[in-house]
């Protein structure tokens, strides 16, 4: 849609059915030949390059590499290492999609009206969004050391024994979806306030006239329903984020112990760069950007489809 | 249906003072209009009245039992918002209802699919259902009960408006410039729907807008505000013919009424029985369009220049240029009477009891205080 308008904008002659003259045409192309470039060169022309690598066995550095056909993909099917991997990444995205969300969507419905203790809040909240993830990682890894972490430390006061959280297999990976929830529900908070800004006093004022009586009824009758476009894109986005989780991984886990954060990219890394299974690697990317495409695909038809309707 | 008694409110936004003291009883069935220029407070009155708002100072009575302390679910009014205020996600017939469904069902009965297990919620809701469908029928909007907002013009995003405040039968309807977005021609349409529904209805209506036109069209009674405070209460007629103040007299009636400056005045005054008028200091002479009579010069008084022609078909305003003065004068006049020209000079005579006399600070002068002012 906003493709469209756009597009109806940019042209230079009324969408009347007229034919543009041989000038206007050439002008027309000049003016999108930088940004078509940029996206051929930067964008169609890598990807297709992944696409091409992944129907081979080129190994990084080697000086001859043959056509293997669907080779890795079939190998793919069958790799355990794969699957855990995706499952993982599955799960990691549900609980930080969830998290990050809710928490996101709670903060801003807290902090609402604006004052200047609300700024401060979102400034803090907003930090960790701001911040490199792999320095914050490694602060996480000192708060989760198991013998001087802080928060064993905590936990000890009330009595709990300590737990080895990034070397246990059944709390690795939860460990790193609160980090990641931590990281990024901050940035959906700035989204919902943004949103929640955007719905007129009228409607409260109407809410309140009719009768709705407690905070959940004028949330269920206003704020909820007119915050569902932002909450569809908040969701959208915190997905395709969640499923590119890496930085934490990388620093904290490196995909153990014994698989239990494995996740896509930091499986593709690891094929590609550690191992220097190149074809290997671009095939998982290709699955990676398959997977990522219909997200957005799936948006944008939703999207559309409330736009209809309404 | 109640009375509204609106005692001593004042309010203020930060320092600035936006109701001075308001006083205003409205009988139950009456429809009042608060008439003003913007900025002038009545939207904040209807607000406070609504519980929308608190006030700084003063009482609110409804039907004789004071509401200040309720909250605006609890007053039992219905209000109708210049934006309309609809809920974009829900049909017509859902929006209608939701004054409804918020006061009879519990929270637990609202529930999208649990709500509707019990025999009992199933009930009510029918009950609703045919309640939403008598007050479409009533509006004329039984064909748009499927339909979304978005897909409704203003016309009829205004009549579901009108049909989710009068679903419940509310002791009062309050509006907030309801026809101010519609175009002119639908404005009138409404403007006889809104006073038959009140006929029909017998319900309280407090209506607000800057429209004159409309408060003199649709009002029992016209309350005029400006400043934070209210000017003058009365019928359209009283408002009209008897303004108390000079600003009332140039809010009121369209064409504006005719003010003439000191020179005029006194030309004017020259003709009255009361000589003394003349003399007091700042005197502001006015009159309407259609008081004034065109004569020829000679006859003395006020001579003005024809500068414009407003032909309206039933009635032609002829604009007059009058020395030492920067507004011009209009004068009402028959369009089938002999044709003027530009540039003709005309004589203005106003016949004594259609002049209504303001002193300086634009309080109304009526004849024994002028006596006395004299």
């Amino acid at each position: 849609m906003t493709n469209a308008v756009l597009i109806s904008g940019a042209s230079p002659v009324p969408s009347t059915g007229k034919r543009r003259r041989p000038h206007e045409e050439v002008a027309s192309w000049f003016l999108v030949a930088p940004a078509a470039s940029l996206i051929l060169l930067l964008l169609i022309l890598p990807l297709a390059a992944v696409l091409g690598l992944s129907f081979t066995d080129y190994q990084l550095g080697a000086r001859a590499w043959s056509y293997v056909g669907a080779a890795n993909y079939a190998a793919l099917a069958n790799d355990p290492v794969f699957w855990r991997s995706v499952g993982n990444t599955a799960t990691y995205a549900v609980f930080v999609v969830l998290g990050s969300t809710g928490l996101g969507l709670g903060v801003a419905l807290m902090l609402g009206r604006s004052s200047l203790l609300t700024q401060v809040w979102r400034t803090v909240f907003f930090l960790p969004v701001m911040g490199s993830l792999i320095a914050m990682a490694i602060v996480w890894e000192f708060m989760l050391h198991p013998t001087f972490g802080l928060i064993n430390a905590a936990l000890g006061l009330v009595g709990f024994a300590p737990v080895n959280w990034l070397q246990n297999g059944d709390t690795a990976l939860g460990v790193l979806a609160v980090i990641g929830i931590w990281q990024q529900f901050g940035f959906n908070m700035v989204l919902f306030l943004a949103g929640l800004s955007g719905i007129p006093q009228s409607l409260h004022d109407a809410a309140e006239m009719d009768g709705a009586a407690l905070a959940w009824d004028r949330f269920q009758l206003v704020t909820w329903p007119l915050l569902a476009p932002v909450t569809l894109f908040v969701v959208v986005i915190s997905t395709i984020r969640s499923f590119q989780v890496f930085d934490t991984v990388h620093a904290l886990t490196k995909g153990g112990p014994n698989k239990a954060t494995e996740v896509l990219l930091y499986t593709m890394y690891a094929e590609g760069f550690e191992f220097f299974r190149t074809g290997y690697a671009a095939a998982i990317a290709v699955v990676f950007v398959m997977a990522m495409l219909l997200l957005t695909l799936a948006k944008v038809f939703i999207a559309e489809k409330r736009i209809h309707s309404q | 249906m109640s009375r509204i008694e609106i005692d001593g409110i004042t309010k203020s936004f930060g320092r600035r003072p936006v109701l001075k003291g308001i006083d205003l009883a409205i009988a139950q069935g009456e429809f009042m209009a608060l008439v003003g220029p913007s900025g002038c407070g009545k939207s904040t009155l209807l607000r406070i009245i609504a519980g929308l708002e608190r006030e700084d100072a003063g009482s609110i009575r409804l039907a004789g039992k004071a509401v200040d302390h309720l909250p605006a679910r609890d007053r039992d009014l219905a209000m109708v918002f210049q934006s309309y205020a609809l809920y974009p996600h829900l049909t017509v017939a859902e929006n209608i209802a939701v004054p409804l469904t918020m006061r009879r069902l519990t929270t637990a009965q609202r529930l999208p699919v649990f709500g509707r297990l019990s025999s009992r919620s199933r009930a009510v809701r029918r009950e609703i259902d045919a309640e939403v469908v008598q007050a479409c029928a009533m509006l004329g909007i039984g064909d748009l009960v499927d339909r979304k907002p978005g897909q409704l013009s203003g016309g009829q995003r205004q009549r579901v408006a009108l049909g989710r405040a009068m679903v419940r039968a509310p002791k009062a309807f309050l509006m907030d410039e309801p026809l101010s977005n519609l175009d002119a021609k639908l404005r009138v349409e409404m403007r006889s729907e809104i006073a038959r529904l009140h006929r029909r209805l017998e319900t309280t209506f407090v209506y607000v807008t800057h429209d004159q036109a409309e408060a003199m069209t649709m009002a029992d009674r016209i309350a005029v505000m400006m400043d934070g405070q209210l000017i003058q209460v009365g019928s359209p007629e009283e408002i009209y013919a008897d303004p108390s103040d000079l600003r009332v007299a140039e809010f009121i009636g369209s064409p504006k009424i005719n003010v003439a400056g000191a020179d005029a005045a006194r030309a004017l005054a020259a003709r009255l029985d009361d000589p003394g008028m003349a003399l007091v200091p700042g005197l502001r002479l006015a009159f309407r369009a259609e008081a004034a009579k065109l004569v020829d010069p000679s006859h003395g008084g006020l001579v003005g220049l024809v500068v414009h022609l407003e032909n309206l078909g039933a009635d032609l305003h002829v604009h007059l240029a009058i020395e030492g003065q920067a507004a011009p004068i209009i004068v009402r006049r028959d369009p089938h009477a002999p044709r003027l020209r530009l540039d003709e000079r005309c004589g203005i005579v106003v016949p004594p009891e259609r002049l209504l006399a303001f002193d300086a600070a634009g309080s109304r002068l009526r004849a024994p205080q002028m006596r006395r002012a004299a």
